[in-house]
């Protein structure tokens, strides 16, 4: 019985290595060195975890020194968890030693899949929402949580077809998946807007459906806009804009019901000088400060 | 369900897959479209990234559609992107609108062990002092055996891949290219230093030399094979090369051994 205050210790542990409710930025090469020397007031960074999967090199020379200087979130973009077969095990194996390399403060993956027959497409891919997808995501997400001995946040992701096999709503699916596997969420706010959009959907009806207490991350991003073979808006998930109006205001929404929360911006096309990336940072970091208040409140209650 | 759904995504036919629907009734293909756009897209954008002087040697538009061509035919087997392509050489040899560019081939495999020796696993070089023990005891030298960093790499080409290569860095690239000879012989060593990558034109002799010495040889040893490809190879400046670059990360000599 005298190791018992090991597990309140471990607990401790933990919570205090979660990422800051603040906002973060994608980390990108162009930006590195930027960084390092000049040390901006930022929450955290997030990396794709795929590209940092190589031996050695400058990649891996600059992420070491920027982790020392800030929280670390490593998103992964090639797990294929909504995938048909079974997972990667190689893939996870490279997952595994990136993780234990850099300690990040929290790794998330998509609701999507990107790997079949042993190709690799390269965009996250939509599934069906029934029963045996249901059973497929849940067995692969318990797959990389033991794998990599911690727990990930999953996704909701940005979609543009449906599928006529599909019976579940998204957000019942990814209730279901998140209760059954024990993983958390990953709110992509701006997915929820393109998604919602695309297929004529009220989201907040379909963020109010979502497992909010699991939500461990916020991202946001910018669209691009074209439009379907009927003439309705079609919304194309580039992250190569700023972020939308239309998704600050359902950001507000959503931080009214999680509370603050680490939230990233995210940029991967286009990408614009790094002030340009840290006054959109400032912008969401503004709107968490002012969530905060609420948050004690409901805490303290 | 996924095998038509991935089969769809590289097709050039515009079909999509069975059982879309849209809450509008549209139709899907339009829809479909954007994942065979985002995918085919961002394959090719990856072969930009890795490959930018064999893009600038066929222009863009070239560059892009023989790019679409690859990745219909040998998407990536690994969801690492950094070191997709290395199948575009071979690809662009039996390429037949590439066929006036003989040496276009080379050049891109150059350019993906550019790739490879960015990536490569960090090594550091011998300290200078075990470098110093090693010269002053001249018997052990010619059985000493090399340890080369994994970032180095040595291409022996019939073309002058690393001249051409080396011109394309330049600002004034027409006049660096004026006078050059793309159906030289060359060998390039490339070879990542600190944080650059960077690429040497060598003599054949120099390439057959560094690859025994990869291989394990000892120094007596490779330089008398390298003398038997190139007779004028002189193995002082090659290792002068080596040393200047960092690429020397270990020395075994007998005697050490022993010791």
């Amino acid at each position: 019985m005298h190791l018992q205050p090991a597990p309140g210790r471990r607990v401790a542990t933990a919570r205090s290595r979660s990422l800051p409710a603040r906002a973060g930025i994608g980390l990108k090469p162009e930006h590195f060195r930027d960084i390092v020397e000049t040390r901006p007031d930022l929450g955290f960074f997030e990396i794709h975890a795929e590209n940092y999967m190589v031996a050695g090199g400058p990649f891996h020379h600059w992420l070491t020194r920027i982790r020392e200087l800030y929280p670390l979130s490593i998103h992964g973009v090639g797990l294929s968890i909504g995938g048909e077969g079974p997972l990667d095990e190689a893939h996870l194996d490279r997952l595994a030693v990136l993780l234990d390399r850099y300690q990040p403060e929290s790794f998330s993956e998509h609701l999507a899949w990107s790997s079949h027959g042993g190709n690799f497409y390269n965009d996250l891919l939509p599934a069906p929402y029934h029963a045996t997808t249901l059973a497929r995501v849940c067995e692969h997400i318990d797959r990389v949580q033991e794998r990599i001995k911690r727990p990930m946040l999953l996704e909701n992701p940005a979609t543009y077809v449906e599928f006529a096999a599909s019976t579940m709503a998204e957000a019942d699916f990814i209730a279901e998946a998140v209760r059954r596997s024990g993983c958390g969420l990953l709110l992509d706010v701006n997915n929820v807007h393109v998604s919602c959009t695309n297929h004529g959907r009220d989201a907040r009806a379909y963020i109010a459906a979502l497992p909010l207490a699991a939500v461990g991350e916020i991202h946001l991003a910018g669209f691009a806009e074209e439009i379907d073979a009927a003439g309705a808006p079609l919304l194309i998930d580039s992250h190569g804009a700023p972020v939308a109006e239309a998704v600050w205001e359902l950001y507000c929404h959503a931080l009214d019901l999680t509370g603050p929360m680490p939230t990233l911006l995210e940029r991967d096309n286009d990408i614009p000088a790094l002030p340009v990336l840290l006054a959109e940072a400032r912008h969401a970091g503004r709107i968490l400060e002012c969530v905060l208040p609420f948050a004690a409140e409901s805490a303290v209650a | 369900m996924s095998a038509d759904f991935a089969a769809a995504l590289l097709a050039t036919d515009g079909r999509c897959p069975p059982g879309l629907t849209t809450w509008n009734g549209s139709a899907p293909e339009q829809r479909f479209a954007v994942y065979r756009n985002n995918v085919v897209v961002g394959l090719v954008d990856a072969l930009a990234d890795s490959f930018p002087v064999t893009q600038a040697l066929v222009g863009e538009d070239f560059f892009r559609a023989m790019a679409r061509e690859f990745v219909r035919v040998a998407p990536p087997r690994s969801p690492v992107l950094a070191l997709y392509g290395e199948d575009l050489a071979g690809f662009i040899e039996d390429f037949g609108p590439a066929a006036g560019l003989p040496y276009l081939a080379d050049l891109a495999r150059l350019e993906y062990l550019r790739v490879l020796a960015w990536h490569a696993a960090d090594a550091d070089p011998v300290a200078q002092a075990e470098l110093a023990a090693l010269l002053a005891a001249a018997d052990a030298l010619a059985a000493a055996r090399f340890r080369l960093a994994p970032a180095l790499f040595v291409l022996d080409s019939a073309h002058a891949v690393a001249s051409l290569w080396a011109a394309h860095q330049a600002d004034d690239v027409a006049a660096a290219l004026a006078g050059g000879d793309p159906e030289r012989a060359e060998a390039a060593l490339v070879c990542r230093n600190g944080l650059e990558v960077e690429v040497f034109s060598i003599g054949r002799g120099a390439a057959a030399f560094i690859g025994l010495l990869q291989q394990g040889a000892p120094l007596a040893t490779a330089s008398t094979q390298a003398l038997a490809v190139a007779a004028r190879f002189d193995a002082a400046p090659t290792l002068a090369l080596l040393l200047r670059v960092g690429a020397i990360t270990g020395i075994t000599t007998p005697r050490r051994q022993q010791s």
